[in-house]
């Protein structure tokens, strides 16, 4: 079991990931098909239950939507719609919006702290939050704007995937609550396949003609993925980016910038060195015994 | 007034040396430098994994990201008090202009064919005018950076770009700093001395500001 929480990337880490490159066989992915999603919010109190965060009192909006966004302490909430099709038909949108564990975190590429986020061989994307910082960079990285900051302890936090069950053998606390049979777990090859077949089945049997599967590969794929009614139109439900990827400035930031910035500062300390060995201080023979005397008022400052 | 006829702690400033920084000039030089330093040492900290361990000097790593920005303002406010402290020094002459193009004969300690330069030489004052455009840029963007939680979901795509200039601008003053710190401590003999206890030698002052040193030593034009 261990080798499901085999370490693939570090966060803000100078040297080589420990175990990298060894065999990466099993990979685990949460399969939302949010045509079956009824908004009984059994998933969201799973997940209070299971990771143990107080709860707190929240707003009510006149919709099934517990609160208004998740928060450092909930990380799993059904986002609700109610969307008018252009012939005036209504249509309740309920989506279950958590972290999506992307194959390529933005969380992770932005992260400064060493080993504040860990991503795992098996697909997971982990805050450590012993070793969290508090800057939020993960915020400025991330394109579904999952972290979520807590400003008591300075820490953010997201949903873990549940790492500490799955890598017990247990699927995510989510998962076992779900009453509609909507929420699958298994292998990223399984789900996918799942996932198209009941795509098809949509396509086939219901008036949902592009229905589709949701793996965005902006940010390499996730490890949670949805089936949706309407593949082409994701931002209806909740606002699920339509093309998510990481921002290009978060490109420029950790990519050429650092290495300009880093290589300028190397430079500049070298050629600084070799113009101390050519050149050297500024030493003068002052003759001072030759310079008019100072008169008395100088000596106290301009 | 009681004196020792052997050892006599000195009060004044010698008879033969000038005053280069006041007390209060060389308080606002080192709070300015010591809150720059943090913040410059944490920030290429966050900047990258490389550097990462300076945190550990500095209180750790969320010690660090509690005082850099705090400290950041510290250092706007003191380097915008040097700006007013020494808002006639930092005028340009036209001399400056000179010994900008000519620059390279103070690289090469050819010193004799500059032209004299006042209190501050026309580098020290591209040296201040480029740390206070980055004293500007820097708050800026730190606040956004500061406090992201209060930024609204629907402009989160603005935090990436204020990252990214914010890191410009500290590399800019970054290597600025780099700049100054090796030339008052090994390139210029007894400036270290001007900063820190305030007077330097009627030579030092001759070699370096022969324009300030002829105004000082004249005695007139004195406010």
């Amino acid at each position: 079991m261990a080798k499901l929480l085999q370490i693939k990337a570090i966060s803000g880490h100078a040297g080589p990931v420990a175990g990298a490159n060894t065999s990466r066989d099993y990979d685990v992915c949460k399969l939302i098909d949010v045509t079956t999603c009824i908004g009984c919010k059994a998933c969201e109190v799973a997940c209070m239950e299971w990771n143990g965060y107080p709860t707190q009192t929240t707003t009510f909006d006149n919709t099934y939507q517990t609160m208004p966004d998740t928060k450092w302490n909930y990380w799993n909430l059904i986002r609700f719609n109610e969307f008018v099709h252009p012939d005036g038909s209504l249509q309740w949108l309920m989506r279950k919006d958590q972290c999506m564990h992307c194959a390529d975190p933005g969380c992770l590429k932005s992260c400064p702290a060493d080993g504040a986020i860990v991503q795992y061989a098996n697909g997971i994307v982990d805050f450590n939050q012993a070793n969290c910082i508090g800057c939020q960079y993960c915020v400025t990285g991330c394109p579904f704007d999952i972290p979520k900051f807590n400003p008591q302890t300075k820490k953010v936090f997201k949903c873990t995937l549940c790492s500490d069950r799955v890598s017990n053998g247990l699927e995510p606390a989510c998962i076992k609550s779900c009453p509609t049979g909507c929420l699958h777990f298994g292998s990223k090859e399984d789900m996918k396949d799942l996932a198209e077949k009941r795509a098809l089945q949509l396509r086939t049997h219901t008036p949902h003609t592009n229905a589709g599967v949701y793996d965005p590969a902006g940010v390499g794929g996730t490890h949670v993925m949805y089936v949706l009614h309407d593949i082409d139109h994701p931002e209806r439900y909740g606002g699920l980016p339509k093309n998510p990827v990481i921002s290009a400035w978060v490109g420029l930031w950790k990519g050429p910038m650092k290495w300009a910035g880093g290589g300028g500062i190397f430079l500049g300390l070298l050629v600084a060195a070799v113009h101390f060995l050519r050149w050297g201080p500024k030493e003068a023979e002052i003759r001072e015994d030759l310079l008019p005397p100072v008169p008395p008022e100088a000596t106290h400052g301009d | 007034m009681a004196t020792s006829k052997h050892a006599v702690l000195r009060t004044e400033v010698p008879s033969d040396q000038i005053m280069r920084y006041t007390w209060v000039e060389r308080v606002c030089h080192w709070a300015t430098a010591a809150t720059y330093g943090y913040c410059g040492l944490s920030g290429l900290a966050f900047f990258t994994p490389y550097l990462y361990w300076l945190v550990i000097p500095l209180g750790g790593g969320p010690t660090a990201r509690f005082w850099h920005p705090a400290l950041g303002f510290g250092f706007v406010g003191f380097i915008f008090w040097m700006g007013f402290l020494w808002k006639d020094d930092f005028k340009f002459i036209p001399e400056d202009y000179e010994w900008n193009r000519k620059v390279m004969f103070y690289i090469t300690n050819q010193d004799e064919k500059l032209p004299p330069q006042a209190r501050f030489d026309a580098g020290q004052k591209v040296f201040f005018y480029v740390m206070i455009a980055t004293a500007v840029v820097l708050p800026l963007t730190g606040i956004v950076m500061w406090f992201p939680e209060y930024i609204p979901r629907s402009i989160h795509w603005l935090l990436p770009v204020v990252v990214f200039f914010h890191s410009v601008a500290a590399l800019v003053s970054v290597g600025m700093i780099i700049i100054h710190v090796y030339m008052g401590t090994v390139i210029v003999p007894g400036s270290w001395r001007a900063i820190t206890v305030g007077y330097v030698s009627r030579g030092w002052a001759m070699l370096h500001h022969a324009l300030w040193y002829r105004k000082m030593t004249r005695g007139e034009e004195r406010k």
